[in-house]
């Protein structure tokens, strides 16, 4: 916050402190006779909670002219302040809403089409001298668009919030955020400070513009912007206006609040936001304790919702199988998430986000303070933590002298059930929020009607009135009560079945509580009535007795790593193992060695060698199986949250900020002996994003998913995708063959001279560096002279011999050398010039004539090209294929004749050298990392099933497991589907099931998952 | 394994010679002439396809025929007027059939004017697959080289999407390839839920279709009308509800196509109420939760490949894989097809392989796409399997059929036509290999 903007708000506020109301303004016009009064209250015999930690019993709150200005045990009112005895109610300052859309414009999104077949919009619509992206709406600035809107603050009101830190939910870079009270009246004395917080997302909002469509390009755009601002900042002369630039400098200094909507958004925006110099407050997604490490690790503050799934609809055995047990984990572990933060210590606000899910805040945080949170815990969440955050603690958050008196009175301890908050008071101002129960009227009553005299008993049953008449003759009659204001309605019938409406009130004057008044019997004949108090209700106390919400006392099931359906509750670890007589496939000169051993120890391979001492290392009998090196896919989608980004030159996006380690596909690849795939962007662009290289430890996060020091690597893709081809309406460059040439010349040739420039820049002594303006950071360039300066390494997906052919040329003209083609289907007519330019080949077994440009592909690829001595690969590019790629390779025996040995290599070895990994990876050697699969039979064979899948020693996949996993994942699914049953929660009129993740293959487009 | 391989190369080679025909430069391999002497296949492993493994086995045929079965020890000297062929230590299969396919009228599924597999209206029981079929299409020399022999096709849109077709892959145009005409009208059995993603909750959502029960009810009317037309008087002529006809005599399979349970079971009792024959079910994963209700009702089932990913996280990592085998180990008449891109239809064996290593027994792997397509399409009178009387639409491999290693054939016969296996695929394999003197 701008100091200067708090200090000349405090100033003016004390100027009119002793004389008005803050109702009033005096700038404002008047229409009548002065009306101010001094609006000074002292609220007595209440139990004030002060602040989390401090609470007074039997205590005053002093409060005038919308300011705290005491609270103590003192119960002396003085002079002029009206009293309000508040004996047996409670005061809690009321909470902070700090993620909040209250008073904000709607957004609305345009509808998406598939922006594959589309005419394009490469740039931004916003008219005026703003960022050339959209989604950049740094200049928004929530307080100039603010509306009260007192159906939604009263709504906040009822849940116990007093202010809100308000924003609009648009863009990447949202523009800053408001901080209001939620009163009635103007919005200038709901504005308490204009711009409070700067807030971001991964979301586009309503931007029409193509870039970006994907987290990781949302993630290189506030990359890239920020490293503008930067510069720009620097500028002394600024080349050009950008107002959006502009905003992003002038609020640099704000809290930077980020909307995640679970815990992996939430550890990319974290880890995007150290990259660029931007500690995020951020706000998750309710799923934190499913990665509660990982995200203690981020050390950033947090804004969490309460928003607890409601059960599923299990009546239907057949939809209820539709139900995944991750949804069926969280439905029962959501409640503990603000318990297990507070337990990690980390730093967390509360919100009621999303504005949908208000009505039932309050329930919910008592359910949480059920489920483990502590009291303090949740009322510092909710008041001090966000006031802190947001640096508003000067103001709102405690009941000290000089606050807002911004607070809650409640008829009991707030966070026991039944306890109902009574008023909501806004900056002073008494808000009612519910009336307290009538329970001035219960009790047994002589009845005197017309000529009958009765019994009457009124009750509590339900939290409603229920009455009965007890009739001389000892028959029982129901009678309905109604409370309206000060009236009271009563209906019932006697024996002879007149019928009997009577309308009363309470007498002041009676001696003993009384009710009298008039009525009809059988709506015509009127008649005077009476009822006169001789007992008051036993059941009166318990109606309203305030139970301490209670303990948990049934055990919940245990968090799994990964969070689905086979994660396991402790993380698969390194052992020490030997495999015993195992026939092994080396992929070294040894060849296929049979009966032999081989020893892991600290995920390598030590041993390899007959009747190797065991040791401490667990003994695994090899005998009648094969162990082989494990498969490295050198094209997969897998285990991502999106795969395409749109602009045709997409270098500056990373797969590696995507990564999703919660992806089913991950375990079944490992099940069919996978340990390592190459994660490729899309093809949809001609130049795409980095590649990740990951190895798959099932269970892990996705950092330690990534393989550490992997040699960078780069998509690039030619042919019909990149070129639209499909697309009618498309107008993006390029269009043709000939165009990707020239594209791809001109982003190497931009490459150098960007180079250039830094040089030239880099070469300036201080002085004259001082006087020169520095060159922007371009991320797309930077990429690009990493490929020109051999640093970065292309897999180019390619089909045709003429395309593969012109890319080479390209590259040669550059001096450089295309790593790998993968798909490369007419690889074979050309295969004598990748082994001249040194160019591996990745492959479909025998996938062709799928699209034209397939149709020239035969199965016999991969033998051609290996026989050529090209590095040859065969690759999945589907999360189906990944998960039996021996098979693949053993069409090489079948078209073409290659050698089981060598057909082997096609899914180890060779893709272990087209991706630099074969330092470390794919043979089966001493000192080499021991990812191995053991297989029931031949590996080439398609009866061989992989028994273990062993990643530096970790048994990720095993055969014997994944049977108690099955049992474990039914009988798991088996006890919370018979809890959700018993849970009388409303369930939701359509049914809930959990939805099919997509898969992503090249010409995905970059949804989320 | 390496040892069957040698010996049967220098078998292939013979038979590149033998065969006629062989320079074809990219076009489809020249179809087959008529069997011209009878042929006795002698000394392989006779995988029959109804369970039965003949080893040192005899094979004869003559005029499209099998006329002979048994074991070597058993040889006679009938054989006079047979030609040997020696294929000693190989296998013999029947051609294996792939049901509810594209193939002939789907060529690049990216170009939609290579494909012939659109129709206006959406109830269209009277067209007929068979014009459309392009028995020169470039899969088809694909298939045959994987011991695919036969397929049934037919287009994928609407309710009542047509009557397919059983075609034999080899032929000069339809009319000579043609095996059954109408084999079987496809009812797409309109779905009972529509499921909507919500952005905001991350959850999915299930509801009643709201159109369903009017469809449902729209083909209850179209079966109704089809029961009682030209019973008893002669109606105007309504070619949909004539060609339905086939379908009350067991001329024609109905085959449901259905997903959910509740849609398998109200389809399957919707077409037992309207007196429908011959029933087959194509569905997925669903049917091993109504296998009871499968099984009593007697509803052979058609598999997508073994190879599918399971839709849902919980599922089993071989769910499919082992699919074939669940079912089957039930009690019932299992089939593979093929699902997703076209082209790699031709590795219908290897899904039958999955099966068999995931539980099922070898040959009765085998008669999943075999004998089982066969009966469910109501030609395993002729094929299918290996007997006396039936064609002779069989192959010779070098080694295990099902297995993607040793699938390696070197003879393929369609009713005794001596076919040409190696197509523009081997032909390109012969021409780069050439190029770069490989093998030399």
């Amino acid at each position: 916050m701008n100091p200067l903007k708090k200090i000349k708000f405090t100033i003016c506020f004390f100027a009119i402190f002793p004389l008005y109301t803050v109702c009033a303004q005096e700038t404002f016009p008047k229409n009548d006779v002065a009306d101010e009064r001094v609006n000074a209250v002292a609220l007595t015999h209440a139990t004030i909670t002060i602040d989390p930690f401090t609470i007074l019993e039997d205590a005053t709150l002093l409060l005038h002219d919308g300011r705290v200005e005491s609270v103590s045990k003192n119960s002396d009112v003085p002079k002029g302040y009206r009293e309000m005895d508040l004996a047996g109610h409670y005061i809690y300052p009321s909470f902070i809403e700090m993620f909040s859309n209250y008073g904000q414009p709607k957004v609305t999104k345009p509808p998406r089409g598939n922006p594959y077949v589309k005419r394009e919009q490469v740039q931004s619509k916003t008219k005026g001298a703003y960022n050339p992206n959209e989604a950049i709406k740094s200049f928004y600035n929530s307080a100039d668009y603010f509306f009260i809107d007192d159906k939604e603050a009263a709504k906040m009101r009822g849940q116990g919030f007093g202010t809100a830190s308000i924003f609009r939910p648009d863009g990447i870079a949202r523009g800053t955020a408001a901080l209001v009270t939620l009163g009635k009246g103007t919005e200038n004395n709901m504005v308490i400070s204009p711009v409070v917080a700067s807030h971001y997302s991964f979301d586009k909002g309503s931007s029409t513009q193509d870039y970006p469509i994907s987290p990781m390009g949302s993630i290189a755009l506030l990359r890239q912007t920020f490293y503008d601002s930067q510069w720009y900042a620097l500028q002394t002369k600024r080349p050009f206006t950008d107002l959006s630039l502009n905003a992003l400098i002038a609020n640099r200094e704000l809290p930077q609040i980020f909307e995640a909507d679970g815990w992996l958004t939430a550890l990319r925006a974290d880890r995007m936001g150290k990259e660029i110099g931007l500690d995020f407050i951020i706000k998750g997604g309710g799923d934190e304790y499913q990665r509660i490490q990982e995200i203690k690790q981020m050390n950033a503050p947090l804004i969490v919702p309460l928003n607890f799934p409601l059960p599923f609809d299990v009546s239907d055995p057949f939809i209820t199988q539709k139900i995944a047990l991750d949804d069926l984990k969280h439905w029962e572990l959501a409640p503990t998430n603000p318990a297990q933060l507070e337990q990690n210590g980390i730093t967390f606000a509360i919100t009621s986000h999303p504005a949908d899910n208000l009505g039932g805040f309050l329930a919910n945080l008592r359910k949480s303070v059920t489920y483990g949170l502590s009291k303090e815990q949740a009322l510092s969440s909710l008041t001090s933590v966000p006031a802190k955050l947001l640096g508003i603690d000067d103001i709102v958050g405690t009941l000290k002298k000089g606050q807002l008196a911004n607070f809650l009175v409640a008829d009991g301890d707030i966070f026991h059930e039944n306890t109902i908050l009574l008023e909501n008071w806004v900056k002073g101002e008494r808000h009612i929020v519910n009336k307290p129960p009538a329970t001035a009227i219960l009790g047994a009553y002589h009845l005197e009607v017309g000529n009958i005299t009765a019994e009457l008993e009124i009750k509590i049953k339900n939290s409603k009135q229920v009455a009965s008449v007890l009739l001389p003759n000892g028959n029982e009659h129901k009678v309905s009560v109604k409370l309206n204001g000060d009236m009271i309605f009563l209906e019932f019938e006697t024996d002879n079945e007149n019928k009997y409406t009577l309308a009363g009130w309470t007498d002041p004057s009676a001696a003993d509580f009384t009710i009298k008044g008039e009525g009809t019997i059988d709506f015509k004949d009127s008649v005077f009535w009476k009822a006169v108090r001789e007992k008051e209700s036993d059941s009166k106390g318990s109606a309203v007795k305030k139970r301490p919400s209670g303990k948990l006392t049934a055990t919940l099931g245990e968090t799994i790593f990964p969070f689905m359906a086979y994660g396991t509750t402790d993380k698969i670890r390194p052992q020490s193992v030997l495999i015993t007589n195992a026939t092994v496939w080396t992929n070294e000169e040894e060849g296929i060695l049979e009966n032999t051993d081989v020893l892991i120890q600290d995920g390598k391979i030590v041993r390899i060698g007959k009747n190797i001492e065991a040791g401490n290392a667990r003994i695994i009998e090899g005998a009648g199986k094969h162990l082989t090196p494990g498969i490295i896919d050198e094209h997969s989608h897998i285990a991502i949250s999106a795969v395409n980004e749109i602009a045709a030159n997409s270098s500056m996006v990373r797969m590696g900020d995507v990564i999703n380690s919660e992806d089913i596909s991950i375990y079944r690849a490992l099940a069919g002996g996978v340990v390592a795939a190459h994660i490729l962007h899309g093809s949809s662009d001609p130049i795409g994003g980095q590649s990740a290289l990951i190895k798959l430890k099932w269970g892990e996060d996705p950092e330690t998913l990534k393989i550490e020091g992997a040699a960078p690597f780069i998509k690039f893709a030619l042919g019909e995708n990149p070129k639209r081809s499909k697309s009618a309406p498309s107008i993006r460059f390029p269009r043709s063959l000939m165009g990707l040439e020239q594209f791809y010349t001109n982003a190497f040739s931009e490459a150098l001279d960007y180079k250039k420039g830094w040089d030239g820049y880099n070469q300036l002594d201080k002085r004259k560096r001082k006087s020169t303006p520095m060159p922007r950071t371009d991320l797309v360039k930077q990429a690009m002279l990493e490929i020109v300066e051999g640093r970065r390494y292309i897999s180019c997906h390619s089909y045709q011999e003429k395309e593969m052919l012109m890319l080479m040329d390209v590259a040669k003209r550059f001096g450089f050398t295309i790593n790998t083609f993968t798909h490369a289907l007419e690889g074979y007519r050309i295969a004598d010039k990748l082994v001249e330019h040194g160019i591996g080949g990745s492959t479909f077994s025998d996938k062709w004539n799928f699209k034209w440009e397939t149709r020239n592909a035969i199965p016999y690829n991969a033998t051609i090209m290996n026989n050529e001595g090209v590095v040859t690969a065969i690759n999945s590019d589907s999360r189906e294929t990944i998960r039996h790629l021996n098979h693949e390779a053993a069409k090489s025996i079948k078209y073409g004749n290659m050698a089981p040995e060598e057909a082997l290599k096609l899914i180890t070895l060779n893709p272990a050298k087209l991706l630099r990994l074969d330092e470390t990876m794919g043979s089966i050697k001493v000192g080499k990392s021991a990812d191995v699969v053991l297989w029931s039979a031949p590996p080439m064979s398609i009866y061989a099933k992989p028994e273990k899948t062993i990643i530096e020693g970790a048994i990720y996949f095993d055969l014997e497991r994944d049977k108690i996993l099955r049992e474990e994942n039914v009988r798991e699914r088996a006890r919370i589907i018979q809890l959700m049953q018993g849970d009388k929660t409303r369930k939701t009129a359509e049914r809930k099931i959990s939805p099919i993740k997509p898969e992503f293959h090249c010409e995905s487009l970059g949804m989320e998952q | 394994m390496r040892k069957v391989n040698t010996i049967s190369l220098s078998l292939c080679a013979i038979f590149l010679f033998y065969v006629p025909g062989v320079l074809w430069g990219q076009l489809s391999p020249k179809p087959a002439g008529l069997q011209s002497e009878p042929i006795l296949l002698s000394g392989g492993t006779i995988h029959t396809g109804t369970g039965e493994v003949i080893t040192k086995g005899l094979l004869g045929f003559k005029e499209g025929r099998i006329t002979y079965l048994g074991n070597m020890e058993a040889k006679g000297s009938d054989f006079d007027e047979y030609r040997i062929i020696d294929i000693t230590g190989q296998h013999i299969y029947p051609g294996l059939i792939l049901p509810n396919s594209l193939i002939g009228i789907e060529e690049i599924s990216a170009v939609p004017h290579s494909n012939d597999k659109l129709e206006q209206g959406d109830i269209n029981p009277s067209i007929k697959t068979v014009f459309a079929f392009d028995t020169g299409s470039s899969h088809i020399p694909t298939l045959r080289f994987n011991g695919i022999l036969m397929v049934e096709s037919i287009r994928s849109g609407g309710t009542i999407s047509g009557t397919s077709t059983v075609m034999e892959l080899d032929g000069w145009n339809w009319m000579e390839a043609v095996h059954k005409n109408e084999a079987a009208i496809h009812l797409r059995w309109p779905s009972a839920f529509s499921s909507s993603y919500d952005t905001a909750t991350k959850t999915s959502r299930i509801k009643k279709s709201t159109s369903y029960d009017s469809k449902t009810r729209e083909l209850e009317d179209l079966f109704v009308a089809a029961r009682t037309y030209n019973i008893g008087y002669k109606q105007p002529t309504n070619l949909k509800l004539a060609s339905l006809q086939g379908l009350f005599d067991g001329s024609k399979t109905l085959v449901v196509h259905a997903s959910e349970p509740k849609e398998i079971i109200e389809s399957i009792l919707f077409a037992q109420t309207h007196k429908v024959d011959r029933i087959a079910l194509v569905t997925s994963y669903s049917a091993f939760m109504v296998r009871d209700f499968i099984r009593e009702n007697n509803i052979p089932v058609i598999l997508p490949p073994t190879y599918a990913y399971p839709r849902r996280a919980d599922m089993a990592y071989d769910a499919h894989y082992k699919l074939p085998f669940l079912l089957t180990k039930e009690g019932i008449t299992v089939a593979l097809s093929h699902t997703g891109m076209l082209s790699t239809s031709r590795n219908l064996p290897f899904y039958a392989g999955m099966a068999a290593a995931f539980g099922l027994e070898k040959e009765e792997a085998l008669k999943l796409v075999t004998l089982n397509p066969a009966k469910i399409l109501g030609i395993d009178a002729r094929v299918g399997s290996l007997m006396v009387g039936k064609d002779a639409t069989l192959f010779v491999s070098r080694g295990d059929a099902l297995d993607v290693q040793t699938n390696s054939l070197s003879l393929a016969f369609i009713r005794g036509k001596n076919i040409i296996l190696d197509g523009p695929h081997q032909e390109n394999f012969k021409r780069y290999s050439e190029k770069f003197g490989h093998g030399e």
